[in-house]
């Protein structure tokens, strides 16, 4: 099968600074793909420029088929982004929300009711459907948020450390929404520092100053580089940074 | 798509506790207390007189001068230095003094010296002020003169057009309105965009397909038919609490202001895109506001401007509209009159909202 | 302790100095604001463009003409052929005062002793025409006097030139004033408008940057943080308050300097008790800013708060441009509580009168009032907000 995301040599410079240096991967349909480094390794930037919402400095990336330098707007058309901020409207009301993002993604206006009741209340959350959404607790924001951003069923999801901040039994609920998500074909391509939530991709990289310096599935990295668990790899390869944290 | 974003932003304004309230009590507010306030309307100047003399002709001068109703007599002063004390603490705006033998002079050489001295501080208050005792003193040598009405003499009548009864909040009050105009439909837009900057949802919605002019589209509509309400609500307001209706029609006006509205909310947004924080693009918004408005005639007539300050208002939307709305109230001007006003002001509004088309980046 | 207070007011400095566009405004708007009022603003009446519709055309109605156009008040922009042409000037608004001399201005006013003289006015702005009219019908009776000071019986005093003859030889009749203007004697507005705009800036700056930026700690949390550090809060308000100290301190001088040197408007009492008053201001208005600070949580409420209670206030109710003595009783009343009236009053006194201190001593009594009220109050309001 053609990959979804296939990105080659990409760059991204901020002056003198080199944030993304040159990395190159596939990601295939149907795939959760993690996007594992330390904060400022350069993972936000690289989700970001594959989202559309910054121009790499070289090098190629295709998303969905479409380029991503040259036609970000039919790449949008096609993703689900889900920010590391909580970026819902707190104003709005739980269903406001949903239907302003499913309007935007061109949902037709007859399947959006529908649809939101039938996710309200798969993900128990009828009662709360007229509550302003920033009244909500933190778990249910995250939860809430990435439903909207698959809601109008795109071929790839890009979440930027989609569970900071919640118990690990809030994070567990949430990997199941994302395990749903991927069954119905969505692409999954998160970024994360737990490593816990590493063992449950299929496929990670592992990113360190701008470089993409190991890429393969969980269980291949720890036998290459001889290590029970993810964290040990992880480590193993943080340690050779040269860069200050950001 | 743009139905969904714009049932966003009204469902935004309607939920705010703050906005509905200040959109219903800021146009009512300003035109309540500006109007009183507002005003260089020089009168009641007040006078301090002292008389030296003491005859029947200087007592009669004083109260000839009173009696015009454009001068209070603050206090008869017992010599110049307790005038001048009265002046320096702000009991007097200027000094009358009437020197001994000023009736026997008059009398028997026909001409007689005063002396008037005006506060220079209010620079209109002393030039108006001392004209219009000169005109007195002049009227009252004609009245004393032997010769009557021989002497070669000058009838002079005043007509006053427009405003017979020189009310000063008749030209205010249309003037004002726009300066409400201004502040709702500047300001809040300004912090509109770069509100959502620093909430986070702007990124939300840069990953979404949704076209920059469709965005900025959603954004300036809802201000947009604001300033009509806005507007209502002024007209209603200068009705209501002064009895105020445009000699013109108020659909010229709406014509015009649905321009003027453009116009500011699309400048607004343009801060907004520039501004990286609420308290930035505030400031900014702040500091050129206040600029426009003391540009733009309201307080201040543009003929007084030296040229170069003359031509500066050219380029301040504010000024036309306040022109427009003082014509079609005061003068019942029609768009035929306001040509000049109509395309500059299209202009405008095609300048500024094509920059805050431009100046939203979704890619950074 | 010193120490740590001396590194939090560097932390202050650092948040205005990082924030190159407001830091711009704040130094910029004393420049631009007393350029503006100093040379673009005025309420003066110059050269205003009027026209004549001249029906008469003899020697006198030519000389008063002249001499309206020679005065600096007016210059004769359009001489009009027919009555029906004033209407078409009002309407295009090109002359906001017509000057009709009435047919055999000169006979009539020689012979039958009075002839008439029109002064239509477009009055939609009544004080600018009232104004107009005024300075017009004083030149006109100047003319009037001399004419009559040059032959008392009615005659022909003009001579060929419709001047009124030999007025250096004969003394002026009738009542002549001799005019003298106080403290301004070339009637400049800048004269009005700097200590308004000192006013104006000083609280801009010290209420509405220090009420926000306490604000703005609140919103992002960064206050309790602050808050539970070893620091005294009071320790912490104050280092708020220093940077902007500092930069009214630079405004003060920019707004004195370019006052004496640009707009020529001297210092005409004494420059330290000017300074230490301009302190006093200073003080009430931080007092100010932190009371609001305690007020609210969110900077848009604050900003608001001090844009529609203390700048609205200052412009409009301070005597800044309009005279407080005109307003209906309830402003006046209102005008009271204003802090900037009071210190408006004082620069007044001493910067452009060159009146001591004594003659400011009830305005100076009032605003130190102020400032212990609201010192009080605030401190109140913030430790009550801290328990």
């Amino acid at each position: 099968m053609k990959p979804v995301i296939e990105v080659d040599r990409l760059v991204k410079r901020f002056g003198g600074f080199t944030a993304v240096d040159h990395i190159s991967f596939e990601v295939a349909p149907g795939e959760i793909f993690g996007f594992l480094g330390a904060n400022g390794a350069g993972k936000t930037t690289a989700m970001r420029m594959l989202c559309g919402l910054s121009k790499p400095t070289s090098g190629t990336g295709k998303v969905a088929g479409y380029d991503i330098a040259s036609h970000p707007d039919e790449v949008k058309k096609r993703i689900g982004y889900m920010s590391q901020k909580f970026s819902l409207y707190g104003d709005l009301r739980v269903w406001e929300n949903i239907r302003l993002f499913a309007g935007i993604y061109g949902v037709p206006q007859r399947e959006i009711a529908p649809r939101t009741d039938a996710l309200l209340s798969r993900l128990d959350f009828a009662a709360e459907r007229n509550t302003l959404v920033r009244d909500l607790p933190l778990g249910w924001k995250q939860k809430l948020s990435f439903s909207v951003s698959v809601f109008h069923h795109p071929g790839i999801v890009f979440l930027d450390e989609p569970t900071g901040g919640v118990d690990p039994v809030t994070r567990r609920k949430f990997w199941e929404l994302i395990y749903q998500a991927a069954d119905e074909g969505i692409t999954v391509f998160v970024t994360t520092h737990y490593m816990d939530e590493a063992e449950y991709c299929h496929r990670v990289s592992v990113m360190v100053d701008g470089r993409i310096e190991a890429l393969d599935t969980p269980e291949r990295l720890k036998q290459q580089f001889g290590a029970t668990e993810m964290d040990e790899v992880f480590q193993q390869l943080a340690r050779k940074a040269q860069r200050q944290e950001l | 798509m743009i139905r969904y974003l714009l049932e966003k932003e009204f469902r935004q304004i309607r939920r705010n506790r703050f906005l509905p309230r200040m959109i219903l009590a800021f146009p009512l507010m300003v035109l309540l207390v500006f109007p009183g306030a507002a005003s260089f309307e020089v009168r009641n100047i007040r006078l301090t007189v002292v008389d030296q003399d003491k005859s029947p002709n200087s007592r009669r001068l004083v109260d000839k001068a009173v009696s015009s109703g454009f001068f209070l007599l603050s206090r008869m002063s017992a010599d110049y230095a307790q005038a001048l004390d009265m002046v320096e603490r702000d009991r007097a705006d200027m000094i009358l003094e009437i020197p001994r033998h000023f009736e026997r002079d008059l009398v028997r050489e026909q001409r007689a010296s005063v002396r008037l001295s005006a506060n220079g501080v209010n620079a209109v208050k002393a030039g108006v002020g001392s004209a219009y005792l000169t005109s007195i003193l002049a009227d009252y040598s004609r009245d004393f003169s032997h010769y009557g009405t021989s002497l070669a003499h000058v009838e002079v009548v005043p007509r006053f057009r427009f405003n017979p009864t020189l009310n000063y909040i008749v030209f205010m009050v249309p003037a004002l309105m726009v300066m409400v105009l201004t502040m709702l439909c500047g300001f809040l837009p300004a912090l509109n965009i770069v509100g959502e900057k620093e909430a986070g949802t702007m990124e939300q919605m840069n990953v979404t397909p949704v076209p920059r002019f469709l965005f900025i589209f959603s954004k300036l509509l809802p201000y947009w038919l604001m300033g009509f309400v806005v507007l209502t609500l002024c007209f209603g307001a200068a009705w209501l609490f002064y009895g105020l209706l445009p000699v013109g029609n108020l659909g010229v006006i709406y014509l015009f202001a649905a321009l003027y509205v453009l116009t500011i909310s699309g400048f607004g947004l343009v801060i907004s895109n520039h501004s990286r924080t609420v308290q930035q693009a505030m400031f900014v918004m702040y500091f050129v506001v206040i600029l426009l408005i003391i540009m733009s005639g309201l307080f201040t007539p543009v003929q007084s401007m030296p040229p170069w300050a003359r031509a500066l208002t050219m380029l301040n939307p504010l000024k036309y509209l306040m022109e427009v709305m003082r014509m079609v109230y005061l003068r019942g001007s029609g768009v035929a009159d306001m040509v000049t006003h109509l395309t500059a002001l299209a202009g405008f509004a095609l300048f500024f909202n094509t920059w805050a088309v431009l100046s939203y980046r979704k890619t950074g | 302790m010193s120490r740590v207070f001396i590194f939090f007011v560097r932390k202050e400095f650092l948040h205005i100095f990082r924030d190159v566009r407001t830091m711009v405004i704040l130094l910029g708007i004393p420049v631009v604001q007393l350029i503006l009022f100093g040379f673009a603003i005025s309420t003066e009446v110059k050269n205003a463009r009027i026209a004549v519709l001249d029906l008469s055309r003899d020697a006198a109605s030519r000389a008063v003409t002249e001499r309206l156009d020679a005065s600096a008040y007016f210059d004769v922009g359009w001489h009009l052929e027919h009555p029906g042409d004033v209407e078409k000037v009002f309407r295009e608004g090109k002359a906001p005062l017509v000057v009709v001399f009435s047919e055999r201005f000169q006979q009539q006013m020689l012979h039958s002793g009075s002839a008439g003289i029109q002064l239509i006015a477009d009055a939609s702005d009544p004080n600018y025409a009232t104004t107009l009219t005024r300075y017009a019908e004083a030149i006109i009776a100047d003319f009037e006097r001399e004419l009559q000071a040059s032959d008392g019986v009615a005659a022909d005093g003009l001579s060929a030139d419709g001047q009124p003859g030999s007025t250096q030889a004969a003394a002026p009749q009738g009542i002549v004033p001799q005019l003298t203007i106080l403290y301004n004697p070339r009637l400049q507005s800048a004269y009005q408008f700097v200590p308004g705009v000192l006013g104006m800036i000083l609280m801009l700056i010290c209420a509405m940057m220090t009420a926000i930026s306490i604000v703005r700690e609140k919103e992002t949390g960064t206050m309790e943080v602050l808050l539970v550090s070893p620091v005294r809060p009071i320790l912490i308000i104050l280092a708020k308050a220093v940077p902007y100290f500092v930069l009214s301190c630079v405004n003060l001088a920019t707004v004195l300097l370019l006052s004496v040197f640009v707009l020529g408007v001297p210092v005409a009492g004494s420059l330290v008790w000017l300074v230490l008053v301009s302190f006093l201001f200073v003080f009430v208005s931080l007092s100010l800013g932190l009371l609001v600070s305690t007020l609210t949580r969110s900077q848009v409420v604050a900003m608001l708060i001090s844009g529609m209670s203390f700048m609205l206030p200052v412009v409009l109710l301070s005597g800044m441009m309009f005279p407080v003595e005109h307003m209906p009783r309830v402003l006046q009343m209102l005008s009271h509580m204003i802090p900037a009236k009071w210190f408006i009053i004082v620069v007044k006194d001493l910067m452009i009168k060159g009146a001591g201190i004594s003659a400011a001593l009830p305005e100076v009594l009032v605003l130190c009032g102020m400032a212990v009220v609201f010192v009080t109050l605030s401190l109140l309001n913030f430790k009550h907000r801290l328990e």
